[in-house]
């Protein structure tokens, strides 16, 4: 009962105002400490040393890489193949996240386990499979040559082979998102007629544009950063079938340091691009994203 | 418009949430759909829109067959429990929406849209509110903004799925005055389900009372709580206290003694007698009578509840007595009930 009322009197003192999920000074800074040490290690010093050695003999070497008619093409042919590959996977993710966050139907779990596949899978084993479905001994292979389609060592395999890996990245997306929203207000729309389309561009599209967004986002990033798959079905054949991750490998091993990590700071660029875009959108529109996640 | 729900069956998965249901709603009726959780009322205000489709049985809306009709083509208003505004759209925008989808002959022009929307506003009383969005508004005013939205495409039925379980018990009762003034202003055939007897009661025409998939009773106010048709009817609806009784010849026996009470048309044997605890008179003297010791009183706001053992202790059951009442000291009570009814024992 003594212990009770000292207790009690303490509590007027500033360290009981402290809630009971906040560690103390030490630990608080120990966590930051240790979390920013790693970003630094593993993060900002790579990207620092892309840069810097990207323009370690100036200017010139840097545009000179830029310019070169290889390199140019690579960046051509990254940008063909997100083109490609970003938009039919926005229309895929959504379509399977639509059918899987709305419907219930047989075989939903092995179908949310199908579109977690190139997650798990090795991209170089990706890339193989098309190898064994395409290749010279395969039974696609020669009945698509025939009819003059290449595929694999073409543009067709490498944007094949990128659908597959970054297939994931819009559907992970949207299927949480629009199982928290359920189907009332997609019931809502119907109840006052609007039709199935109507219901998918007025209502459903705007509900779940951030998340969308940020799906695109991502699965943009790993079209063009894709290496190990595209690698296997490229056939590197330069100025036809690089893109730019295969360019800076080509470059490197040929001891052409500056313009390796010239065009790997390209990339690095792209990268940054895409994560500034997506901080400015959260933070012109935290509020419509916030209030898009429910009440 | 009319409304009649035919022998309408509905499963789910093979498990019936619905047994064989039928229905008619004259025109301009307020009716409520009233059950605990479970009882199917939820899922027939869904068929009845077209959200569900009946397993067996038809809806008729007037002498049109409804259940062949999509439900964008039977053009009912539903509000849903939790309003399903849409959240990216202000005010103005949800309660046109209706009118916005409509196919390019019928549809309004724009400023014909804003000009009705602002009209809706001022029914639901929530005049220059246009231009809000719903996260920035009450959940009162959510509410309305979900009725004036089924209103705006001038539905046939209106039908509203437990329209205040999400509201605090203030902003129920106020809302629940101003939903019979809209109905009896627009007349509107309206379909509404709760589980919440008073609301029930207070605002329908006609209490639909539902268990387990079935109808129990249809009636006004007074019907259902006067004359319930059914055990279930009478332990839901307001107080009710129960006692095992025997019938021979048309009297009623509790243990080995008549209590004065006749019932001509009741079959012989094991029965149950169901009264409300307020509705019962007093005896002085036992000729006939139900006598209890008293074993528990409690005060209740404005009666004094009392638990009478019947029989030796083995039965209890519950009466209501004014405060100031003498009995109320007694520690033996002979009473009476007014109004009651006895249902046949049933086997369980």
């Amino acid at each position: 009962m003594v212990d009770l009322s000292y207790t009690a009197a303490a509590d007027t003192s500033p360290a009981s105002t402290v809630s009971a999920t906040t560690e103390g000074r030490t630990t608080r800074w120990a966590l930051l400490a240790l979390a920013l040490v790693f970003l630094a290690v593993f993060l900002l010093l790579p990207l620092v040393l892309v840069f810097a050695e990207a323009f370690k003999r100036g200017w010139a070497p840097y545009f000179d890489t830029i310019i070169d008619p290889d390199t140019i093409s690579a960046i051509r042919l990254t940008l063909l193949v997100a083109a490609i590959a970003v938009p039919l996977n926005l229309v895929f993710g959504v379509a399977a996240a639509w059918a899987i966050a709305k419907f219930e139907f047989k075989g939903k779990a092995f179908l949310t386990t199908l579109i977690d596949l190139p997650f798990s899978v090795s991209p170089v084993i990706s890339g193989l499979v098309y190898v064994l479905l395409f290749g010279a001994n395969s039974v696609l292979g020669p009945w698509l040559k025939s009819y003059g389609i290449e595929i694999l060592f073409a543009v067709p395999g490498i944007v094949l082979a990128t659908i597959f890996v970054t297939f994931p990245f819009v559907a992970r997306e949207l299927i949480p998102l629009m199982q928290e929203q359920g189907t009332g207000d997609e019931e809502a729309a119907l109840s006052l007629g609007a039709n199935g389309w109507q219901t998918f561009w007025y209502v459903t599209l705007p509900n779940i544009k951030w998340g969308l967004l940020y799906g695109v986002l991502l699965c943009n990033a790993r079209a063009m950063g894709e290496f190990g798959a595209v690698s296997v079905v490229s056939g590197h054949i330069r100025g036809l079938t690089n893109t730019m991750p295969l360019h800076v490998e080509i470059l490197y091993n040929e001891y052409n340091a500056v313009g390796a990590f010239a065009v790997a700071s390209l990339l690095a660029g792209l990268a940054l691009v895409t994560l500034v875009l997506k901080t400015i959108l959260e933070i012109r529109y935290g509020h419509a994203i916030a209030a898009s996640r429910g009440h | 418009m009319e409304v009649r729900v035919a022998n309408v069956r509905k499963e789910f998965d093979r498990f019936p949430a619905l047994h064989d249901v039928s229905l008619d709603i004259k025109s301009g009726e307020l009716i409520a759909l009233l059950g605990p959780s479970g009882s199917g009322k939820t899922t027939l205000l869904r068929l009845i829109a077209g959200l569900e489709k009946p397993t067996r049985g038809k809806i008729y809306f007037g002498d049109e067959d409804a259940s062949q009709r999509t439900i964008q083509e039977r053009n009912v208003g539903f509000v849903f429990q939790h309003y399903a505004l849409f959240r990216h759209m202000t005010v103005a925008d949800n309660i046109g929406f209706g009118l916005k989808v409509r196919p390019g002959a019928t549809r309004p022009p724009k400023a014909e849209i804003r000009r009705r929307a602002s009209e809706l506003l001022d029914l639901v009383q929530l005049s220059g509110l246009e231009k809000r969005y719903p996260t920035q508004l009450s959940g009162g005013q959510r509410q309305r903004v979900a009725l004036a939205r089924a209103m705006a495409i001038e539905p046939r039925v209106l039908l509203l799925d437990e329209p205040f379980g999400a509201l605090d018990a203030q902003v129920r009762r106020e809302l629940r005055r101003w939903l019979r003034e809209i109905h009896d202003a627009t007349g509107h055939t309206t379909i509404f389900v709760t589980h919440d007897q008073e609301e029930a009661l207070e605002l329908a025409d006609r209490v639909v009372v539902m268990s387990q998939g079935r109808i129990e009773q249809i009636g006004t106010a007074d019907e259902v709580y006067d004359t319930p048709n059914s055990p279930f009817v009478y332990g839901f609806i307001g107080e009710s206290s129960s006692l095992p009784v025997k019938v021979e010849d048309g009297q009623i026996w509790v243990a080995d003694r008549p209590i004065g009470l006749a019932t001509p048309d009741a079959p012989n044997g094991k029965a149950t007698l169901y009264f409300r605890p307020h509705d019962i008179e007093l005896l002085d003297g036992c000729n006939g009578c139900i006598a209890g010791t008293v074993a528990a009183s409690r005060r209740v706001a404005g009666t004094r509840r009392v638990e009478l053992e019947i029989g030796g202790g083995r039965q209890l059951v519950e009466i209501e007595l004014p405060i100031e009442h003498p009995a109320a000291q007694k520690s033996r009570i002979a009473f009476r009930p007014r109004r009651w009814k006895v249902f046949p024992a049933q086997d369980s």
